[in-house]
């Protein structure tokens, strides 16, 4: 069963705002999730390779070359504060008034 | 002539334009009525009046295909230059990106519209849309399936010839089933993955929705080749052509009989339709084997932990800074964050962020992450190993048929939707959903996967059954049309 | 009063000079406009994916076989996830578990890892020189920089001074330089330094708590930070305090060093495979091939120089780490028939001192060949010294012979047999008959103003010790 405490702790992992209500059914929820999935961890996996890509491929190289950049314009379209040609965000050090 | 015109399927409408028989704008203008009145709210967006706008122009050293113009209807979540792609996100409402994805560029076909999805593709119900649920074509009460539900249900109410849709865990396969049409979730890396708004990247496939076999390896065989923007993506090793079989003399067939059984709500109905294509299948000439996939019955739980793993990481570029939602950005940094997620995403992405999240956290990575990639080194072995006694895998493609709006509301219940499809995804190999038949006036799908690469072969197979069977998908044109 | 021991481990990053960032086809660039070098990838648009650039790879090879380290031949990329507005996808591309160099040493130092990977976006904050923004509580982003390659280079906790660090950065810049891979120049943030610092009392067999320096953007700062922290740290010991495990920041202008605001919660950076990227294969060709095109490294070549050329070891050492500097010596000696390779390096620093320690040599009018030249006119005493100053002068301006030079200009040598210098000296003494009085009286020093009056009466041209043996012999001593 995953506590409240662990559901705040994860959901400031991922910068997620619940609310109480929110937070509450997330434990309930991810507690029955992980129940079901709980019972891979009693398989025998002793010397089994993780999978993390399904080919064995090898990674093709890009050759060092220039290709255009987007015009500024079109990036800067999409944003939500624009200043003086850049992306306008909150200070990180500085905190609400 | 619109009735007529409705009658044709892609490659019959793309024959009959080389042909000089039908007039592409004619054809377009015809799809974009339809798309444009949608009783199933299946479109986020369709094309305007007029003549198709050059959305896909081809990006450089990129030819266009040479396929006719038969407009095609994309999953919302491929991204269209200056065309809404918004993954069916509020997070996202409005975006339109600077650039296309390389397989919608590559098809180089006019976009018919942007088809409606579950929320970044999570979800097997298509009701976890920022834009609400897409009806079934068969019957507006029940679900599409999902994710690529918009575009599974345009299809089969004839609102559009064919559509691209993504499957991570069966996301076209299962709505392809819940709709009555043919769905091909390709090898990973067959196709290019550029520009697709990503939810599960060792897992996420674009692939064709169509409404045969024929269109389904005519649009896949334009969509394959390596991109030098994908490291994922290689060449594809045959051409894929027209499917001419019609038998499956010498096809060696593998039921996986535990995999059958291991799961609780086999809808009965569900069950009989499956035998009977087998035995249909036999009939055809292929031999029929039972095969063992013993670690099969556990993708499921492993799924559940990689793909929201990837997705945790996939979904936190959504930070209210370079574009889409911004709350609280009048405030502090972490007030922004964590509203603008907060309350941008829907509840569905938010428990997988969430979960994976968890998964992935420091103290549980060796528990979670860890153990299941090793399941699926396990799910690979088991198929590689069937493989070596079988040529294609069959099961159905969905426990149930399509199911009530609303009817399903417990997650975990949601998540065995993707019982049969998900083995699949995580060992990477292509599969194919094909109707095989109604019960209860539902469509139900009958899946085939092979190894690696073997959609040539996949496709044979799916088309000699599809012949034998002959599922006739009119009812759900005629239900669509409002 | 225990003695205490300082340990110092490093972590560099080093930006790539390649034409291309990290993942993506955009131009690497310097000074311009804000987000003119940005694409889908390097913005973490959604959709965009990452390809690795081949150049970056062969340079961190480069690094990795200069730093001794073994080259790994598979290696992967992983996603280190953390919310910053610098950090475009919210993950940075990183190595984890299997870096592409391991286990290496340079000088001193072993070298625990080198690994690839990507840069941050560059924040601007309000007052930060630019004046582009005013509001303290905003900032803005600019990606240009975002996704430019890096290696990251870790070292052993083998450092043990705040001038060992400064020592043996400079060995580690000289080496990458040397490689030709970075510009490594520290006030462009093209070479960056953190520091690990802990002490702890002599004769102790565990390490003290580290804290981590950081925002040392000069050699000088480097040794000055850490000499800073090790006294902080010293005086909290001495005090009975104990030492908190912290970031701190060495504020250059102050000298202070300040904790930074901690982070909303502990790291925890969710490293997981990059599942974007396949497994990246080095093959032993590849490495091979790298290494045979490897140039001499410069502490390599500090000894190659001194043993060949009998140099001092600051001066081979001095020639080893400027290697244009190097390169111009090594082709002078070579250019020159029979000069003495101590005296042409001895020449060097009145190159520099002309031409300036930033200019490579080879880029002036002076030839390696004439320079050799020169050295070998005062060597012979065909010209004087000073006279030889005055040739070194006109090949920085204009070039030429040293010999036309010398001709042109009347610079010759007067020599001691033709008696032309007997008549300046007498002149000498006769227009400073009290400083001609001291020397004879015994005071040597006093002979300063006449030979600075023979000097400026023959423009430089005579030897200054055949000068003074003719004073005396003239006095009578
Ligand atoms: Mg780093
Ligand atoms: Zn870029």
């Amino acid at each position: 069963m995953l506590s409240r405490h662990e559901v705040d702790h994860v959901a400031a992992l991922a910068r997620l705002a619940l609310t109480d209500a929110e937070a509450e059914r997330m434990a309930v929820e991810l507690s029955s999730i992980l129940e079901h999935i709980d019972r891979i961890r009693a398989l025998d996996l002793d010397g089994v390779a993780p999978t993390a890509h399904v080919s064995d491929a090898t990674a093709p190289l890009r050759p060092d070359v220039p290709v255009p950049s987007l015009p500024r314009e079109a990036l800067l379209a999409a944003a939500p504060e624009v200043a003086d040609g850049g992306f306008g965000v909150p200070s990180p050090g500085a905190s609400a008034q | 002539m619109s009735d007529t015109i409705l009658e044709l399927s892609a490659a019959a409408a793309a024959a009959a334009i080389a042909a000089g028989d039908l007039d592409p704008a004619e054809l377009f203008a015809c799809y974009r009525e339809r798309a444009a009145a949608d009783p199933l709210n299946a479109f986020l967006w369709v094309a305007p009046p007029g003549p198709p706008a050059g959305l896909t122009e081809p990006t450089a050293g990129e030819a266009a295909t040479p396929l006719a113009p038969v407009p095609l209807a994309v999953k919302d979540l491929f991204c269209t230059q200056g065309v809404p792609s918004q993954s069916a996100s509020k997070i996202l409402e409005g975006y339109r990106p600077p650039y296309s994805a390389t397989v919608v560029a590559r098809l180089g076909l006019p976009l018919l519209g942007k088809t409606n999805q579950d929320e970044f593709a999570m979800g097997s119900s298509n009701e976890n849309s920022a834009f609400g649920p897409v009806a079934n074509p068969w019957d507006r009460g029940r679900v599409p399936g999902g994710s690529s539900g918009g575009s599974a249900a345009a299809v089969a109410g004839g609102l559009a010839p064919w559509a691209l849709g993504t499957d991570t865990g069966g996301s076209i396969r299962q709505p392809a089933a819940f709709c009555g049409i043919v769905g091909l979730k390709p090898t990973y890396g067959a196709v290019s993955r550029y520009g697709m708004i990503a939810f599960a990247s060792s897992l996420d496939q674009a692939g064709p929705l169509t409404r045969d076999v024929t269109d389904a390896a005519l649009l896949f065989s334009q969509m394959v080749g390596a991109d030098p923007r994908d490291a994922t993506c290689v060449a594809f090793p045959d051409r894929i052509g027209r499917p001419t079989a019609t038998d499956l003399a010498g096809v060696r067939l593998g039921i996986p009989s535990d995999l059958l059984e291991a799961v609780d709500g086999l809808d009965p109905a569900v069950k009989a339709n499956f035998d009977a294509t087998v035995a249909l299948a036999g009939s055809l000439g292929a031999e029929i084997v039972e095969v063992s996939l013993p670690h099969a019955e556990h993708a499921l739980s492993a799924y559940y932990i990689i793909a929201p793993a990837e997705a945790s990481a996939n979904l936190a570029r959504f930070d209210g800074v370079r574009y889409g939602l911004r709350l609280g950005g009048e405030q502090d940094l972490l007030s922004m964050y964590t509203r603008t997620r907060g309350e941008g995403f829907g509840p569905e992405v938010k428990r997988r962020i969430m979960l994976g999240t968890y998964a992935l956290a420091s103290g549980y990575y060796d528990a979670y992450y860890g153990t299941a990639q090793k399941v699926r080194t396990r799910i690979s072995e088991d198929f590689t190993a069937a493989f070596g006694q079988v040529d294609l895998i069959v099961t159905p493609t969905a426990p149930t048929v399509a199911f009530g709006l609303g009817a399903v509301a417990d997650p975990l219940a949601m998540y065995l939707n993707d019982f049969y499809t998900v083995p699949m995804s995580l060992a990477g190999i292509p599969a194919i959903s094909i109707p095989s038949g109604l019960c209860d006036g539902l469509p139900v799908g009958f899946q085939l996967a092979g190894p690696a690469f073997s959609e040539a072969r996949l496709l044979e197979a799916a088309h000699a059954l599809e012949q034998a069977i002959g599922f006739d998908g009119a009812p759900a044109r005629a239900g669509g049309t409002a | 009063m225990p003695d205490y021991v300082p340990t110092i481990g490093l972590e560099i990053h080093v930006q790539l000079a390649t034409a291309t960032k990290m993942f993506c086809g955009c131009a690497l660039s310097f000074g311009d406009p804000a987000n003119v070098h940005c694409c889908p990838t390097c913005l973490g648009l959604p959709g965009a994916l990452p390809v690795t650039n081949a150049q970056a790879i062969e340079y961190a090879i480069a690094i990795g076989l200069a730093l001794g380290c073994e080259i790994a031949p598979v290696s992967q990329f992983h996603r280190k996830n953390y919310f910053y507005p610098d950090n475009p996808k919210a993950y940075q591309i990183s190595q984890y578990d299997v870096p592409i160099a391991a286990h290496g040493r340079l000088g001193d130092v072993r070298i625990h890892r080198a690994h690839v990977e990507e840069d941050a976006a560059k924040l601007i904050h309000a007052g930060a020189g630019s004046g582009r923004i005013h509001d303290a509580r905003r900032s803005i982003v600019d990606f240009n920089r975002a996704g430019t390659p890096l290696v990251e280079i870790v070292t052993e906790p083998d450092v043990h001074s705040p001038e060992q660090a400064r020592e043996w950065l400079t060995l580690l810049r000289e080496t990458i330089r040397a490689l030709g891979v970075s510009d490594v120049d520290m006030s462009q943030g093209s070479l960056r330094c953190d520091a690990n610092v802990s002490v702890a009392p002599t004769g102790a067999t565990a390490l003290g708590t580290k804290t981590e320096l950081k925002n040392m953007n000069s050699f000088a700062f480097l040794e000055r930070g850490v000499r800073a922290e090790i006294a902080r740290q010293i005086a909290r010991l001495e005090a009975g305090e104990t030492i908190t495990q912290e970031t701190l920041h060495y504020d250059v202008a102050t000298g202070e060093l300040r904790s930074l605001r901690s982070k909303e919660e502990a790291h925890d950076y969710r490293y997981f495979p990059e599942p974007d990227l396949p497994l990246l294969r080095v093959s032993a060709d590849q490495v091979a091939a790298v290494r045979a095109a490897l140039p001499e490294l410069p502490a390599d070549k500090a000894l190659r120089l001194s043993a060949t050329y009998g140099l001092a070891p600051e001066r081979a050492h001095e020639l080893a780490f400027n290697g244009p500097l190097g390169t111009f010596f090594e082709a002078a000696v070579a250019a020159a028939d029979g000069v003495d390779p101590v005296a042409i390096a001895n020449w060097l620093p009145a190159l520099i001192e002309r031409v300036g320690s930033d200019i490579d040599p080879a880029a002036t009018p002076v030839t390696p060949a004439a320079f050799a030249a020169l050295v070998g006119l005062v060597g012979t005493k065909t010209i004087s010294r000073d006279a030889g100053r005055t040739v070194l002068d006109r090949l920085v301006s204009d070039g030429g012979e040293p010999a036309a030079i010398v001709a042109a200009e009347g610079l010759g040598a007067i020599a001691a047999a033709d008696g032309e210098l007997d008549a300046v000296v007498a002149a000498a003494i006769a227009a400073d008959p009290d400083a001609a009085a001291k020397v004879a009286a015994g005071n040597a020093k006093a002979m300063g103003p006449l030979v600075g009056y023979v000097m400026r009466e023959t423009r430089g041209r005579a030897d200054g010790a055949e000068v003074g043996r003719l004073i005396r012999a003239q006095l009578g001593l």
